[in-house]
């Protein structure tokens, strides 16, 4: 990513900036977990306590890895839906609607079809979800592409449209009349939801969640189909130079990332909630924007930041139950982390070396010009 | 047949005149701040954000006018975050508006936790027909046209700002802003000082939707007071082609299409209540649809907005 021709420094200049990369979010969310400690205690919430409980809930004990890592999971599917997209030129935001119909198309399967009870069965239920998924999110790069709508806009206009659908259908005709006080639709059959890794409570999907990351980072940063999506995201000039099919290449990584949240639905259905309820809308979507921007639109780097924010949410029932805190109180360390982490970008590129250079200067006393024309009065 | 239609127009219209205002204020809030050439998507946040603020302040005070004041104070202090962050350099409007959205309403949330149960002091509301010394047979038009005291303040601000826009110094330095950054800097003026500026009033603005969501009718603080609103007022803007007068006859339409839901049931229509509520989102697309050209400025678009281009 160095300029090229910048000679014998080259590796030296690239070695900084990476370290600066990687430094920058990490202060990012270093000075978020300060600042929303400053929060609570302005509510007369102890922050040394929040802090504790905070990496306590998240990574303090094995109970808390496994709901971190169950957290992480869609998380990771979520984030991709907003990283692909990015690494093409869009911001697309509403991975939420295309989780929420994944999950309604693994739950309809059933309704549809029989199933074979055993792991062809959740691949069908799951393929189901990454379909409808991937449509969702390739209609609204599809609507920027053809006729110039705003993606962002349009990716959250059908992420509420997907949720009233759903609850629609969920209430409706896809109802378990079984389901008096919750609407849900039937459950899905036993032999096919997706059970814990070798008998812990962390699910299949987290695995699932990790090889999508790494398998699109590498598709991405070493295929000629990846390598493309970033020209047109980097430069759509460049790319219509070389005559790349812009359009074509935009819609693909829409697919793929949608297709991701909507598998992200269909794997909370089949390995958590067993059936299709108002549960799935649990903002995974909102908070997978988060993460890949901290990311950076890296998938490989999401899987980091996706445990983390997942270790936030998993500690978040504790803060709630220990210290009284509102169950929002997560929100708001996502939504301060979030606007240091697009603040610290304003610092990426400082030449320090220089800026010390001038800070000092400027504490020097100031020299008189000799020839000025100001008189001493 | 008229049996049933009367209502039913009645309850479309009460809806429009009562959902219409905080799209109203929103949009042209929204307006203000896309005038001088940034876009604000944060809005969203600021308007649950200041919703959540009007429904304290005027239950803290006892007086709902404290709490419209309250609201556009929290409203114009969310918005000049964003002002501030987007004068950073490679900070981008876009992704600052998406943070803030999470950031409002996080905040929302969590401070108004206390308020979901109280009630508070509402705004009083404005008797059209008595103001107008008419009178309708029907009850219910007459309940229909009880309309929120803030609209006749949002009409005449959406005027104010079309005579600032064409004829102040104040409005031409915010379009001047918005249409070339470069031109602006020759005359001598500062183009984020404008913009932060535009950004923070029209946050004060939108957070005047957000009183009118809590203090009037149905009026009560709850975690789904506002699901897109904020959004789809910024869709509006596009719609109403960054003009302030047709930003009211767009916020009118869409409190129209939001009203059809309740509008059938309470007719006895209750079947696909769900769906209805998605029509001013799938609305607004269509309508983005058939206003957006592929690679085509919208016109009337200030020449520096990015999600225009």
């Amino acid at each position: 990513m160095g300029r090229p021709g910048a000679g014998p420094r080259f590796a030296e200049v690239t070695m900084h900036k990476n370290v600066v990369d990687a430094l920058l979010p990490i202060g990012a969310l270093i000075g978020a977990l300060l600042l929303f400690g400053l929060f609570v205690w302005l509510g007369g919430v102890s922050p040394v306590e929040t802090w504790a409980l905070l990496f306590k809930g998240a990574f303090g004990d094995w109970f808390s890895w496994q709901n971190t890592l169950t957290r992480a999971a869609p998380l990771m599917l979520t984030a991709l839906c907003v990283a692909l997209p990015a690494r093409a030129g869009l911001v697309i935001i509403g991975g939420e609607g295309a989780l929420v119909l994944g999950g309604l198309a693994a739950a309809a399967v059933p309704y549809l079809m029989p199933l074979p009870g055993n792991i062809v069965g959740t691949f069908i239920v799951c393929v189901a979800g990454f379909a409808i998924g991937g449509a969702w999110i390739a209609l609204a790069g599809a609507l920027r592409q053809y006729r110039g709508v705003n993606e962002t806009i349009s990716s959250l206009l059908l992420a509420y449209t997907a949720i009233a659908i759903f609850k629609q259908l969920v209430e409706g005709p896809m109802r378990d009349p079984a389901t008096l006080n919750k609407p849900s639709t039937r459950a899905l059959a036993e032999t096919i939801q997706i059970g814990g890794i070798f008998g812990s409570d962390v699910h299949w999907g987290f695995v699932i969640g990790v090889v999508a990351c790494l398998a699109l980072g590498v598709w991405l940063a070493l295929t000629a189909r990846g390598f493309s999506v970033r020209v047109v995201g980097g430069n759509p000039r460049t790319a219509q130079l070389v005559g790349l099919p812009a359009s074509g290449l935009i819609l693909l990584a829409c697919a793929l990332g949608g297709g991701c949240a909507g598998l992200a639905g269909a794997i909370e259905v089949a390995a958590v909630h067993t059936n299709a309820n108002a549960s799935l809308i649990a903002g995974y979507g909102y908070a997978g924007i988060l993460v890949s921007f901290i990311a950076r639109h890296s998938p490989v780097a999401i899987i980091p930041v996706a445990i983390l924010f997942g270790g936030f949410g998993a500690a978040g029932s504790l803060l709630q139950r220990r210290l009284g805190l509102p169950d929002a109180s997560v929100q708001v360390l996502q939504g301060i982390a979030f606007v240091l982490i697009l603040a610290s970008e304003a610092l990426r590129g400082v030449d320090w070396k220089a800026a010390g250079e001038r800070f000092r200067r400027s504490m020097q006393p100031k020299e008189v010009p000799l020839n000025s024309t100001v008189k001493p009065t | 047949m008229s049996d049933i239609l009367l209502p039913f127009l009645a309850a479309i219209l009460g809806g429009a005149l009562r959902v219409g205002v905080p799209f109203l204020f929103v949009s042209l809030g929204e307006c203000l701040t896309e005038k001088s050439g940034r876009i604000n998507l944060g809005l969203e946040g600021v308007l649950v954000l200041s919703a959540m603020a009007a429904f304290g302040g005027s239950f803290l005070t006892g007086s709902p006018w404290m709490g419209v004041v309250v609201a556009a104070a929290t409203g114009a202090a969310l918005a000049l975050l964003h002002g501030l962050l987007c004068s950073l350099p490679r900070v981008n409007d876009v992704a600052t508006g998406i943070a803030l959205m999470l950031l409002g309403t996080g905040l929302a949330f969590y401070l108004g936790k206390p308020l979901i149960q109280p009630q508070a002091a509402q705004l009083p509301p404005l008797d059209v027909l008595h103001m107008m010394g008419a009178r309708s047979s029907s009850a219910l038009f007459q309940s229909a046209l009880q309309v929120n005291p803030l609209l006749p303040v949002g009409l005449l601000l959406a005027v104010a700002m079309y005579w600032a826009f064409g004829r102040t110094r104040w409005g031409l330095l915010v379009r001047l802003a918005g249409d070339s950054a470069s031109a602006t800097k020759a005359l001598g003026y500062s183009v984020n000082g404008i913009r932060i500026a535009a950004t923070a009033a029209g946050g004060a603005i939108a957070g005047l939707g957000g009183a009118s969501l809590t203090l009037f009718y149905p009026g009560s603080w709850n975690e789904g007071i506002s699901s897109g609103q904020g959004l789809i007022a910024v869709a509006l803007v596009i719609f109403a082609r960054w003009s302030p007068l047709r930003c009211v006859g767009a916020a009118l339409l869409f409190g129209g299409a939001g009203a059809i839901g309740p509008a059938l049931q309470s007719i006895g229509i209750s079947s696909g209540y769900n769906l209805f509520s998605a029509v001013p989102y799938v609305l607004t697309l269509v309508i983005l649809v058939i206003s957006c050209r592929p690679g085509k400025v919208a016109e009337g678009s200030p020449g520096e907005l990015s999600s225009a281009r």
